[in-house]
Formats: C-alpha cells, structure tokens, sequence
C-alpha cells in the first residue's frame, strides 16, 4: 500500500476531498478524544478535464429519507438488477434504462474510478446567467473611469445569451432600463428607504396588469426570459456600452468636510429584490463595485460627517460602532434572501480607506460570491482580478457555477451544522468547503473490524453554460478502534489539512468570540494533541518528540497565532474580514500560504531556493520573493538594493545582476497571473517602508532583545516583542509534558 | 304746500344749492317725484287729499349744520298714500308689486323725460366744472333715484312685505307681475339709472390721455379704464396702489359709521407703460437699505431730515433716527435735502433697493430662479393632442423667458419632467448626447433624482432639450395609464428648488383628477346638492392635510405653482387650486381640450404666462404711519403671521388687497401713509427691495371720505372680501352682508352728507353712483350664483381667479365691455364705444363684441347685414354661417381687418389671452353670452340692476328709520 501521503494527494486530486483524520475512530467518545474532529475539506467544483460529463440523470437511492446515488461502493446484484445502498442498505431495483447491466457491462457510476461523477440534468429550461452590475458612481473620476472600462470590457467574456443588468448608485439609486431608443431611461429610488420585494416589483411596473394575465392565456404564465432590466448582452451591449461610458460622477454635491451619500444599503438591496421577484432560482450574480463606505439609509456604516472616521477594532470592542449591529443585520438578510434564490453577491472594493466589508461580509460568504479589496478601481490589482473572474476553461465555458448546492449522505455521522444541506450559490473550482462530522456511533457499539465509512457528496449547480449538473463524489475510509489501533489513525493525520480545518474553526470562532479566548482555544487544542500524540516523558519537556505525520503542525499553527485571521491588531475591521473571507473559501494550498507565506531567497550562491520564513533568512546579498496570497512582496537585500541603486544592473558586464533581478520578477509575474484574487504586488528593499509586510510575517527569530546573543551574520533583527517560533516551541513542549496540564 | 315746479325748475333747483351738478340721471330721477306731483292733480287729484309730511321724514337725519336747502319738497308724500293714488288712478288692486309702481312712476317720467335730457345734459357739465372752481367744499355730487315701493296696505309705513324679490336675495320678480299692472307698460328707460360706460367715458374723456402726476397728497386718481400717463411725483402710482377711498376718517367710530372699507389694492410688480419711466434701483451698497431704526420702514419722501440734515423723523413711528455719515446732506431753506431730486428714495413714490446679504436667505446670494414644466402624459393628455402641442410650443417658448433688463440671454433655468401615476425626470445636461430620464416611482416619499442636469441653462442644453421634446410625445404614444399624481409632482418641485438653493416656478399640465395610491389622492366629492345649503362652502374648501403642507413648503421654497388644467370632468379644482392660489401662481382651466381647437387659446395663455415679468420668493410687509395698521390681507398668499405676506413669486397681474384699520385717531393735517415693502428675488437671482409710498387724507368729514371713493377699488375689496368668505360662510349670508353693507354705505351718507331728500329717493355719492351696478354684478357671479348648470369646478376657478385681480381685472369681469360693431368706423384707429350691458342694446341686424377678461364673445345679430358677415366670415350671409363656429378668419378687407384689430387692442390690455367665443343669436351657447350682461336678471339666478337699485334702496330706508 502507498504512503498516506500519496494516498492523500490521490484523494484529493480525484475528488477533491482531504480529510483531517484517513482512519476513522469508531466510536463518539474517541473521535472527541481526537482533538482534532474528524472533518473533511472538500473541493466541489475541483477541476477535473478528464470527467466526462454523464448525460443522464442519477440513480437515487428510493428511501425518502436517504436518496444517496448509486456510486461505485454500492453492492450491486447484477441478476436481480438491484443494488443495495451502502448508506441506508436499502436494496432498489434498477430503473428500466439499467436493464442490460451485468458485471461486464457496467454504467460509469459503477466504475471505481468514477468516484466522482458529474451528471448533466437534461430536464427543464436552459436558464439564463444573470450578471447584475450594481456599481457605485461616488469615486474620483479616475477610478471611475478605470471601472467603466473595466465592466464595458466584461460585456465582451460574458457569453451572448447571458442577461445584464446595471443598477448605479450615489445619493440615489438608479436601475438602468435597457435598450431604450433615444433616451435613457432609469428607475430612481431613494437611498434611505429599504423596499421589500413586492414594492420594488410594483415601483419597477414588473406586475403584470392582471387583465393582460388573464386574457392571454396560459403562456404568459412563464417566467420571461428577459425584461426592461435585465437583457441578453448580445442584444443591448452597445447600449449598454454607451450607457457605461456615460455614466458620471454622482453629482449631488460633497459639502466640505462630509462624505458622500452612498446608498449602498438600498441599491444592494434592489439588486437582490429585483433578482429575486424575475429570476429566481436561477443562476445570478450580483456584482457589487463599491468605492467607499455606505454612508446612508439602511446598512450605512459610517455617518457623512468625515470628522468621525468609520469603525475600527477597538471602537467595536468598546461597543462604540453604532452601525455595526444594524448595518450586519441589513446585509445579512439581503445575503439571506439572495442565497434562498440561489443568487451570488460579490463584492468589490476599493477604496484607501475601509468600506464597510465587515458589515457586508455575509453577503458574499452566504452566497459563496467574491470579495476583491483594492485600494483603486485603477490598480492592476482591481483591473485583473475583475479580468479573472470570467476566466474560461477549455470548453470555453466559465469557471464559475451558479446556484449550487451540497447535499452530504453520511453513514451514521451528520454535519456540524445540525444539517446536511447546503446552499453555496456560488462555486468556482477552487471553492473549498470544510466539513466537519461527528462519529455518532456509541462507545460500547463497536464498528465491525475492517468496516468502512461512507461519505457521498451530491453538488448540485447550475453550470455557466445553463445546464444542471450534478456531481457525486462518493468516499469511503476504514473505521479503526481508537484504543487498539491509535498508531495507524495517528499515522493516517493529515496534518496540512488538519490545520486548515483547524484554522477555519479558530477563524469561525473568532467571528463571534474575543480573539484571546480564540488563541487560548487554539493553545489547548494544540497542547492536548501534543499531548495526545506525542511521545515523552512526563515533565521533561527535551524528551518531547512529534512523529513525522504531526511534525509541522505545531509550526503552522505558530503561524495562524500571528496570522491576520486571528490577529486584528494592525488590521481595520475590512481587512480582517477579507482576509478571514478569502481564508475560508481557498483549497488547502493556498490556504496553507496564508497561514505560513512561503519565502524563496536569491542569490548569487545558487539557484532560488525556498527558505525558512524566519528572519534569519533576510540576509544583504539576498533578494526575498514571499508569496502570502495577499501579497506579492520582493524584497532586496541591503547590499543587493545598493547595487540596483548603482544601477550595475544596466551595465553589460553585470548582466548576472540583471537576472538575479529579473528572477524572482518573473517568478512573481507567474503566481500574479494564476491567482484569484490577484495578490498585491510588492517592490521594495532593505530599509523600504513596504518591507513592514516581510517583517511582520517572519519568524521573529532575532529581535532587538536577543539580536546580539543569536549568531553574528545572520538576518535582520524585527522590533517585535512577539514570541518567536522557538520561544514557542519550548513552552509547548514543556506544558505538553506538564504532568499538571 | 307749493306746488312743485315744473321741469325747468330743475335747473334753478341745482343752481340754487349746488348738489345736483352730477349728469343727467340726477336730474332725471328727481324728476319722477315732481312728476308725481305734477300728474296726480292732472289725473283731478286734489291736493287737500295729500297729507301733511309726515314727522317721519325728519328722522331721516338730516345733517344739521347742512348748508343746503333740501331739494325735495317739505311735504314728502307717504308711499303708502302714494300707492293707493296710484291704485286708484290705474284702476288696478292688490299692487303688491313694487314693479309696478316703479312701471307707473318710470312711465310717468320718461315722458317729461325725453324732452329736457339734452338741455340738462350740457347744463350740468359746463355748471359743474365752475362750481368746483368756486367753492369745492360746498360740493355735493348726489345721484337721487327716486324709487317708491308698496309697502303693502295692511303693514306699517316701513314694515310690509316685499313681495317682490325673494327674501333675502334681490331675486327676480314674479312673471306675472307685468299684466297684474294693468294695461300694458313701456318699460323704466334703462338709461335712467347710473351708466357704468357713460362713467367710464366721462372719465375718459376728463383725464384720459393726460398726464397724472402723484405729488398731491389723497389725490384721486383716473379710472382704471382711462388711458393716462403716470409721472411719479412722491407717490406710487396708481397702477401699483389704488385705495378704497383716499381720504380716511379721522376716527374708528366715522370708520364705523360708513362702513366704507378702508383699503388698498397693491399690484406690485404692475406692468408700466413703455411711456413711463420704469423704476430707479438705488444702490446702498454694503450697508443696505436706510431703514428707521424702530419701525424699520424704509427710505421714503415722507421722512423729514431735521437737525440741519443729521437727523430724520420717521412718517410712520416719529422716531428720529441718525442719518449715516455717508447718507448726509445738507438741507436747503425749505428743509429739503438738497439732493433730493437725485435720489429716488427721496422724490419718488416707487423705487426699489439692492438688497444686502441680510436679506438673503442663509445670508447667501440667490441663485436665478428655475421654471419646471411638469407634463401629464396620461392617457387623456396624449390623446387630447396636448403633450405634442405643448412640447413642439416649449421649443420656441423656452427662447422667451424672463430676463433681467438689459442682459443678453435669461438667467432662468428649466427643467422638465413628465408624469402619470409616476414621475420622469430628465437629465438635459449640455455635455449629453441624449437626455435621459430617470423614473421616480416611490410617489409616497417624494425626492428628486437628480441636480445637475435637470435644471439647465436653455441655451447650453438646446440641443438635448430639442431631443427630449421631440421624443416626448413619441414615448409615451401608447400609453394607457389613466391615473395620475399631484401632491407628489409638486413636492418634486418644491424638492428639486431646494437641492438647487433657489425658487422658481412650476408648470403643471394636469389633465385629471389624481386618484393613484399616492399622498394628496383625491376622490369626486362634487354633490351638487350641497348647492345653495349650509354645507355649499365645504365645495369651495380645500381639503386639509398633504395640500396644507405643501403650501407651506412650496412658500418657504419659493416655489410658485402654475396649473393648466385640461379636464373632461370634475377634478376637485378647490384642493387642486389650493396650492397655486397660496403660491403667486395662476389656475389655468381649458375644459375638454382638444388641441386643433383650443390650442392657440392655450397656447397664448401659455405664453403670456412664461414670458411675464416675475419675482420670486417674495417678502412683502405693509407699513402704516401711527393711528392705524394693516389688519387683513386678500391674494393669493400665505401668511406665517399678521404681519409678513409670504408669496413664491409675484408676477404682473399679483394683485393683494389690504384692510386697514383704526388703532387711534389720525390727524388731519399729517395724513395716513402707507409703505408697501417687497423683498425678492429677481429672474437675474438679485435679491431687491421694492418699495411703494402712498400719502392719504385723513378727514374727520364723512363727505369728504365719500367725495374720494373709487368705486372699482371699492368692488375689488368687496370681491375678494365675499370670495374669502365663501369658505367659511353660506353664499346666502354673504350676499346678505353684500347687501346690508352697501345699504348701509349708501344710508350713512345720505344720513350725514347728502342734503336732506325725499326718503323715497335713492342718493348715492357721485364716486360711488355705479357701485351698485358692481355690486349686483359680483352678486351674480357664477361663483356666488349656485346653479346646477353651472359646474363646481367652473365656479371654484372664478373664485380663485378672483383672489388674485387687480382693480382693473375685477372691473372688467363685473362689467364686461360689449362694443357694437355694426356701425364701426373702418376708417378710425379709436375702438368704438362700448354700450351698457343689457340685453336691450342688443339687436337683431347687429354685431357685437363682449369681453370680461377672461372669456371674449363675438354675437352676431339673426339680421346682422349679409355684406358684414361676407366681409367677416366669407360666406354670404348669416344662414350660411357653420354651426360650429371657432375662429374669426383673416380676411382680406378692412372690415375683417378692424375687427381683428380691435380684438387684438382688447386682448393686450387684458392679463389673460382670451378665447373667441362666436356667438349666434338664439343659438345654444348664447346663454353663455347672456351671463356676461349684468345688467339683465342673472340666468342662474340674480336680480337685474334696476331690481337691485330698487332692493337697495329698500334696505337703505329701513336703514334710516
């Protein structure tokens, strides 16, 4: 049998699912004893070119209760044309299509290595995509400029029958009515009154006169593909071009010293209401572009007046963010009635100052939509990522589904969420999901030695091309008896997930609790598997050994420690949010970058080469690249950025210096261009401003207080009184072994 | 008891006291007694059977230290005896009929009549002018009207009944009352009683195209319908002020006593004659206006500098106040400052003030007002061809605004927006390709959508808002919406003044009742039943609430209200109008518009409307010097507080009326002065001052009071005073307080200034000899008339209408000029006389002619000559006419060509543009026509003039006994 570690990354590159834990405890009481739960990171849109679509629909299981798929782990017997589930051991018979199965003619659901299945549901509508730009017209006409090229340039990737639509917002909000000849037509609202559905329906005239109803029959009864608001691109994109193009500042005036009025509360609000009484159900975007706080109505989070500056930590701490509270609950039920429709809300911001995505992050982590923060609509930063969201894969179709679902058939363990069902909206290959069960099987009821533990997960989502689409993933891992066979569950952690997963709790935890009691959480969870796992003597703590399966884990949580996601110390409310939105949805790689960024070092003594995230690594003669997914940061030595300032760079006989320099540029320019959300790019140099980010991410190994009993040449010390991953590691090893812990 | 003499003792009779130098009906009237006189012996009466005068006539209240001898024979004839004289003679009974007797006594005088009417006629005018020469204090301008009433046989001298009229209204009399009178009559000679157009002539003719000059203090001023010069000479002109009386009663108790009401007609931004010097603008610069200190009135001739010139006594409070170093000059021998004739404040009697930052709203200087033109593109409106017309009209109209004088192009800017149920809005920025609009369907909240790009200059955005018009009618073609808003449009407006910082107006084109879910829904509430009830006044009410605030909002704004109305039915025009009447706007109402037919009416009104002089968010306060204030203000205002009249904007036609009253006796060698201060923002966005002065005499002589009345000032008062009324009280009880208070007007100067008479004659003061005729006329005013023919709507716009006029507007409505054109002088650029309005001038081979300032008719006789109808109509003659008959064509020949000229003379004297109704004689609509001839009994109710003289004079004796 291979290694766990390649057993893991098969799993996962086949179906996209990473569990904490490859042998199951078998009981409830040693899954808790576990420290870290039994859960799973599952990756549902996980891209698989080599999935051939199956052009029906799936066989379900006939308990009402159960309907798992048929998958490949069912028992199946080929004469009596039934199948047993492996879920609720229901026998089913086949359905009629199945009639010549047998043992050499098997349906692709039935082959091993179709544990992940995608069906196409060839049922019903093709239904339209939806994409509802609701763009913010209080910007310097800079960055408006740069945003309406921006969306005139996304009319041309959205495929020709998807419908658009543009509400604009200010001082007032407008839905732009499409296609109008001549004269262009707006529905204007006020920005301080929130409309419910059926209000905006009546104010939008998208009632139908009821005599009209009745008089023309059945047909009208359907849901018209197309109205005033929302219409297909190929038919309205010059119109809605020039609409763009002519899209001015907000011209109701910005008295000296206040903000402008933005009305996002309530243009977000008509985004979801008018989605919601045309399409719903149906595959929608809504496309936030804010480029500032909302100022007025409901959901503001700042008041105009600029003398008081928007919310920050310790104003929330102190219950001194008066809108917060309001503001949240604003957005949370519009993210609330848009993902009962199935529709996605993104946001993009982007502005130097915050713009209230602490308020409005539910709406994109409720209906799984992205949250882009920039500093400008005028940044690369902005103009890419915006770019990348219309990516296309091979068939030319969009990385991204609508409308999804998750449904989870477990075997005698539920979700932790009191549910097994999901709405996610909105999907895009990399959307990770971490789910965490609970073995309810009783302590004193033993699983049969060998038997295995079945999870199928059934995504269903709408594909950009207006297909249905179902996908199974069907999983199965041994069961093992915790108190026999602890070494080969030891054995089976997966340590990289784990902490991710653990991450995601501390990061779920600290959403609502004080971020102390956070950290102490995450300490003695860590503390308790160290003592669980780790082989010493009591209170010696020199004898403490990890094996090599744990062996990282307590680094990457050194590293969550002083993550920004835990850490909202130096970071504005926004940040934090963006940051801890952006952690909860990336796969496990990425994830593991924002918890521990990864530094690669060049130099003139070799080929580029990663080093420890410490500071001992940042040496002169060294140019850094660290990729921490938010940013993109090289940094240049201090004898190597005077070198560039000398420009030996440009002289013919230093053209290795040329290189050296251009490396890890090119380096960038690559993870640049394959991430989503485009990272900050970062320049600087020993002594430069930005170098801050560098020197808050490594391991304080040398600070000022230790600079001179740590050895002579090495790195730069950090002016932090953070404990450094040493210091760390020692406390750990001495309270693991504590005897009074 | 001598006998009285025969008619050509009348002339000695005027010459010997001096009273009757007043025109021929005087003269006329008195006749009738001695006529009496004259015929009862003939008919073999002996004298013997006439009793003694009765003791009664000495209550008359004679004015004891009267110096005149009482023209009327000592021996007054009882009317009770007289009746059964006349019984006897006519050999009739049971003459309950006060028609009759007037028949047999008018039928007596005209025959005496006839023959001396053109002898006194030259007589007087060429005496009167000499006696005022020689002693005016001793003149007495009466008009006697000799009227005798049954008084019923069994009732006391004074208490029948008057079986005539209706009880309490000057009602027509019984049918049958002509042949109850015996053999048949010749009707009263209507031109025995006071002829409004022989009035108008005289004056005319007296001080018409003369220059009036305002440097007499109390002076009386020509008729509004005379044509003359005004040169200001310290006082304003009458065209901007025009008092009730110009000498005021020294005390309340006088006041009390004639019951004339004591007040003013401001028209403030009256329109001046190309003639006349329009108004200085004087320039204080940072320290504004010179003020007095206490009473803050303004600069003015009537102050007095004292001290050598360093000090002023303020005419209206006596405080002295410093003058500012800046503002000192010398004084001249006189008193007078020397500068005096440099300065406009000092000489004239209107002028106007930059005003400074303070009066500023915010302290901010204003920005130029804006004109947004709300169109209805409902269902009614579209296809009445309206939304076209008036978006193709707007193209060159918007080239016409208002502009300050002397600047290039208007400073005002424009705006539009369209509407049904809910709003358009449309961005016309210069900087677009196209317009665009922005729907506004949250009509419970109103706001506006937009500021910049909605109100624009005309000429930067010409280009868009051709494009826009263009496209109007265009887009909404199709439209099947029948509902619409109002109190939401108008809110937008008041909204969109307010995020621009200025005031300005709007004009609505409304085409029905709003009855979408919105604020200010209105339902039919029009029950004609409550006509003539308790409750009629609640038709005339508007309702309270949303409309109630709006005005408020509107006034506070600065945001004047226009409405055009296009309805096919009733559409509560009290609430509707509300809004307008309490802004400075006007009510514009063109029943079931069709837009071939009524177009160029509409369109004219709409022109005259946008292009009109204007000033905006107007402040205006009325000043008084000590012993009395102004109490009561009429108009279409709005009022926060007693003092300070609020309007949106006022526009050439504004006119307000104020009441005064007593707060202590005047003296009658200073005078009363009046100050009437507007503050306002001009079309340019300059905020001024403009400041009329007005000098009165005060008298402790009621004669004297009732020598300078002005009869058309006087109905103005009345007008509004009873149109004000109408909310609150039943029509019957106004026109009773009509009623009584011109008895009573017309007893107490008989009672103190008139020369002691017959009671059974009728004296009315010569300024006032046509008041009746007024008075009977607004009686009769389709508003004060409840008539079921007679739609509400119709009647709540004559009211608001009302509420607004000038002097010269409510003349004009309660006599309308009917000129005959049969026997016009082709060749003459005069416009030929008017005749009295009655149906008798009328003739069947006639043409006439009759306009009231809102409505113009053009009746044309059964028999009118074939070659005027050709010559006019182009068809042969007047069978040929079509039955719908619409416009007047243009023909080549110079009797079309007159009669075009004389419209279009009538039409630019009038505020209004007025439609040319043709009228054949006996043809339907001329009951329409028929309204307008006051003079006749009211179609809907209301007595002819002469019934009415004779109510009067019943009420007046009653009065006196």
């Amino acid at each position: 049998m291979a290694t766990f570690q390649e057993f893991i990354q098969q799993n996962e590159d086949r179906d996209g699912v990473r569990f904490s834990w490859n042998v199951w405890p078998s009981s409830r009481l040693e899954a808790t004893r576990m420290v870290v739960p039994v859960a799973s990171l599952f990756t549902p849109l996980k891209e698989r070119p080599d999935l051939p679509p199956i052009q029906y629909e799936p066989v379900l299981c006939s308990r009402a209760t159960c309907r798992a798929v048929l998958n490949p782990l069912c028992q199946v017997d080929y004469r009596a044309k039934l199948w047993a589930c492996n879920f609720c051991y229901q026998r089913n018979q086949f359905p009629p299509t199945y009639a010549g199965i047998s043992e050499v003619n098997q349906p692709a659901e039935l082959l091993p290595q179709f544990s992940t299945i995608e069906y196409v549901v060839q049922r019903g509508p093709q239904m339209p995509l939806n994409f509802l730009y609701v763009v913010d017209t209080c910007m310097e006409d800079e960055d408006l400029q740069a945003l309406k090229e921006s969306l005139q340039m996304s009319l041309s990737l959205l495929p020709p029958t998807a419908l658009v639509g543009l509400i604009t917002f200010g001082r007032m909000v407008q839905v732009h009515e499409l296609g109008c000849e001549g004269i262009s037509k707006s529905y204007v609202f006020r920005g301080t009154k929130d409309l419910n559905a059926k209000q905006l329906q009546e104010m939008l005239g998208l009632t139908k006169p009821a005599g009209q109803q009745a008089g023309r029959g059945p047909q009208t009864t359907q849901v018209p593909l197309s109205n005033r608001f929302l219409q297909p691109v190929h038919k309205i994109d010059m119109n809605l071009t020039d609409l763009l193009g002519e899209l001015q500042r907000d011209p109701w005036p910005v008295p000296q010293g206040k903000r402008p009025l933005r009305s996002l509360g309530v243009a977000l609000s008509i985004a979801v209401g008018l989605l919601e009484c045309t399409f719903p159900n149906t595959g929608a975007r809504i496309m936030t572009f804010i480029g500032g706080p909302a100022t007025q109505g409901p959901g503001m989070v700042v008041g105009d007046e600029l003398k008081t500056p928007i919310r920050s930590w310790h104003d929330i701490e102190k219950d001194n963010a008066k809108f917060v509270k309001k503001a949240t609950k604003h957005y949370e039920a519009l993210a609330n009635r848009a993902a009962a429709n199935g529709h996605i809300i993104d946001i993009y911001a982007c502005a130097l100052d915050q713009t209230g995505l602490l308020e409005m992050k539910c709406c994109t982590n409720h209906t799984g939509g992205y949250m882009v923060m920039a500093d400008s609509f005028n940044t690369s930063l902005f103009k890419q990522t915006f770019q990348r969201v219309f990516t296309k894969d091979v068939q030319g179709a969009f990385k991204m589904a609508f409308a999804g679902t998750l449904e989870i058939k477990v075997q005698l363990e539920i979700g932790t969420g009191g549910t097994c069902q999901w709405k996610i909206c909105g999907l895009d290959p990399s959307t990770t999901l971490a789910l965490y069960f609970e073995v309810v099987n009783q302590h004193n009821a033993p699983i049969p030695q060998g038997g295995r533990g079945a999870v199928q997960y059934v995504t269903q989502y709408q594909h950009s091309s207006g297909q249905r689409r179902i996908r199974v993933t069907t999983i199965a891992r041994n069961w093992a008896d915790a108190q026999s066979q602890i070494q080969s569950i030891a054995a089976s952690f997966d340590q990289e997930a784990s902490a991710i997963l653990m991450a995601r709790l501390a990061v779920y935890r600290a959403e609502s609790e004080e971020g102390p009691d956070v950290l102490r959480w995450l300490d003695r969870q860590l503390i308790r598997l160290c003592q669980k796992f780790g082989d010493y003597h009591k209170d010696d703590p020199n004898s403490f050994r990890f094996s090599e399966t744990f062996s990282l884990y307590p680094q990457f949580m050194f590293h969550l420690r002083r993550s920004p996601f835990l850490q909202v110390f130096n970071n504005s409310p926004d940040e934090s949010s963006y940051y801890r939105h952006q952690f909860m949805r990336q796969d496990l790689t990425q994830s593991l970058i924002m918890i521990q960024p990864i530094l690669y070092a060049y130099s003139f003594n070799g080929p580029p080469e990663p080093v420890l995230l410490d500071s001992s690594s940042i040496l002169p003669d060294r140019i850094l690249l660290m990729d921490t997914f938010f940013q993109i940061l090289i940094y240049h030595g201090e004898t190597v950025s005077q070198w560039r300032k000398a420009g030996y760079q440009d002289m013919p006989e230093y053209e290795n210096f040329r290189h050296l320099l251009q490396a890890p540029v090119d380096d960038a320019q690559e993870i640049l261009h394959s991430r989503f959300p485009m990272p900050r790019y970062i320049d600087t140099e020993h002594g430069g401003s930005q170098a801050r980010f560098l020197l808050s991410k490594v391991n304080p190994s040398q600070t000022h207080n230790n600079m001179y009993s740590w050895g002579q040449e090495s790195g730069a010390p950090i002016l932090t009184d953070d404990v450094s991953l040493q210091v760390f590691m020692d406390h750990l090893k001495k309270l693991a072994v504590s005897s009074a812990a | 008891m001598p006998q009285p003499p025969a008619s050509s003792h009348y002339g000695s009779s005027v010459q010997q006291n001096g009273s009757y130098t007043q025109g021929y009906l005087f003269c006329l009237l008195c006749s009738l007694y001695y006529l009496f006189k004259i015929v009862f012996p003939l008919k073999n009466m002996s004298s013997p059977r006439f009793p003694p005068p009765p003791a009664a006539s000495s209550s008359f209240g004679q004015v004891p230290q009267s110096p005149y001898q009482n023209i009327a024979p000592q021996a007054t004839p009882s009317t009770h005896q007289l009746t059964n004289q006349i019984s006897n003679i006519l050999g009739t009974f049971a003459l309950n009929s006060l028609y009759c007797e007037w028949l047999v006594s008018t039928k007596l005088a005209n025959n005496n009549l006839n023959k001396h009417e053109p002898l006194w006629n030259k007589d007087h005018l060429s005496k009167k002018d000499i006696l005022i020469q020689n002693s005016p204090q001793n003149l007495q301008w009466n008009i006697c009207l000799n009227l005798c009433f049954n008084l019923g046989g069994s009732a006391g001298p004074y208490g029948g009944q008057l079986a005539g009229p209706q009880p309490g209204f000057p009602g027509s009399f019984p049918g049958g009352a002509a042949q109850m009178a015996g053999p048949p009559q010749k009707k009263l000679d209507p031109d025995s009683i006071p002829s409004t157009t022989q009035v108008i002539e005289d004056d005319q003719a007296k001080r018409g195209g003369q220059i009036y000059a305002t440097n007499l203090r109390g002076q009386i001023p020509p008729l509004v319908t005379s044509n003359f010069t005004v040169q200001d000479q310290g006082n304003a002109s009458p065209r901007f002020m025009r008092c009730t009386t110009y000498t005021f009663p020294c005390t309340s108790d006088l006041a009390k006593q004639c019951q004339v009401p004591l007040g003013t007609v401001i028209k403030p931004f009256a329109t001046i004659p190309k003639n006349e010097t329009p108004l200085y603008v004087v320039n204080h610069g940072e320290t504004g206006p010179i003020r007095c200190n206490r009473c803050k009135a303004y600069m003015c001739p009537f102050m007095q500098f004292i001290d050598g010139g360093r000090r002023f006594q303020c005419a209206f409070c006596s405080c002295i106040n410093e003058v500012p170093v800046f503002y000192f000059q010398h004084l001249d021998h006189m008193g007078r400052r020397m500068d005096l004739y440099e300065r406009p404040e000092l000489s004239l009697g209107s002028y106007e003030f930059i005003a400074t930052l303070d009066y500023c709203k915010n302290n901010k200087p204003p920005n130029p007002p804006a004109y947004i033109f709300m169109i209805d593109v409902s269902y009614t409106n579209i296809k009445s061809g309206l939304v076209k017309l008036l978006c193709e009209e707007l193209k060159t109209l918007l080239e016409k605004l208002p502009r300050e004088e002397g600047v290039e192009s208007s400073a005002v800017r424009v705006g539009f927006v369209t509407y049904n149920k809910i709003l358009h809005f449309y961005n016309v920025k210069s900087a677009l390709a196209q317009p665009q609009m922005m729907v506004v369907s949250d009509v419970a909240e109103m706001f506006v959508p937009l500021q910049d790009g909605f109100l624009v200059n005309y000429q930067e955005s010409r280009a868009v808002i051709h494009n826009l018009l263009d496209q109007i009618p265009d887009m909404f073609a199709d439209t099947n919406e029948s509902e619409t808003v109002f109190a939401p449009i108008i809110q937008a407006g008041v909204e969109a003044f307010k995020a621009a910082e200025c005031s300005g107006k709007l004009f609505i084109f409304h085409s029905s009742i709003p009855t979408a879910e919105a604020p200010g829904k209105l339902k039919n509430r029009d029950d004609r039943k409550l006509f003539n009830t308790e409750k009629e006044k609640t038709l005339f009410q508007p309702l309270k609430g949303v409309y109630e605030q709006l005005c408020k909002d509107c006034v506070a704004q600065g945001c004047c209200v226009d409405l055009f109305l296009f309805p096919s039915q009733y559409l509560d025009l009290a609430t509707m109008g509300d809004v307008p009447t309490h802004t400075g706007g006007s009510v514009y109402k063109y029943s079931n518009f069709q837009a071939e037919v009524d177009g160029t009416h509409f369109l004219n009104d709409l022109r005259k409307d946008v292009e009109k002089p204007i000033g905006f968010d107007a402040i205006m306060r009325v000043r008084t010097s000590t012993g009395f204030r102004a109490t009561d203000f009429f108009g279409a205002i709005h009022m926060n507080n007693t003092t300070d009249v609020e309007m949106a904007a006022v526009d050439c036609d504004n006119a307000l009326t104020v009441e005064f009253k007593h707060d202590d006796t005047l003296n009658e060698e200073t005078g009363a002065f009046i100050q009437c201060a507007l503050l306002y923002t001009t079309v340019g966005g300059q905020r001024r001052l403009r400041v009329h002065n007005l000098s009165l005499n005060c008298s402790s002589q009621l004669s004297e009071l009732y020598k300078s009345c002005e009869t058309d000032t006087l109905i103005n008062f009345f007008a509004k005073s009873a149109y004000r009324a109408m909310l609150n009280q039943p029509l019957k009880n106004i026109r009773e307080i009509l009623v009584n208070q011109t008895a009573h007007m017309l007893a107490c100067y008989r009672k103190n200034c008139a020369s002691p008479s017959a009671a059974s004659q009728l004296i009315l003061p010569d300024a006032m000899k046509v008041f009746p005729v007024y008075m009977n006329s607004l009686m009769k005013t389709p508003a004060m008339v409840g008539s079921p023919e007679i739609s509400t709507d119709e009647r709540v716009l004559q009211r608001l209408c009302v509420m607004a006029m000038g002097v010269e507007e409510t003349q004009v409505l309660l006599y309308p000029c009917l000129i005959p054109l049969q026997n016009m002088d082709v060749s003459s650029s005069v416009l030929p006389g008017a005749v009295r309005c009655s149906e008798e001038r009328l003739s069947d081979n006639g043409m006439f002619l009759l306009e009231n300032g809102r409505l113009l008719f053009l009746w044309l006789g059964q028999a009118c000559p074939s070659e005027l109808i050709q010559s006019l109509f182009n068809v042969p003659s007047f069978a040929h006419l079509p039955e719908e008959l619409n416009s007047l064509p243009e023909l080549d020949n110079p009797q079309s060509k007159k009669v075009h000229a004389i419209i279009s003379a009538i039409s630019e004297r009038r505020t209004n543009r007025m439609k040319l109704l043709i009228v054949k004689q006996k043809d339907r609509p001329e009951i329409l026509f028929r309204q307008h001839l006051v003079e006749d009994k009211g179609l809907h109710g209301g007595a002819s003039y002469m019934d009415f003289l004779c109510y009067v004079h019943r009420e007046v004796r009653q009065l006196l006994t």
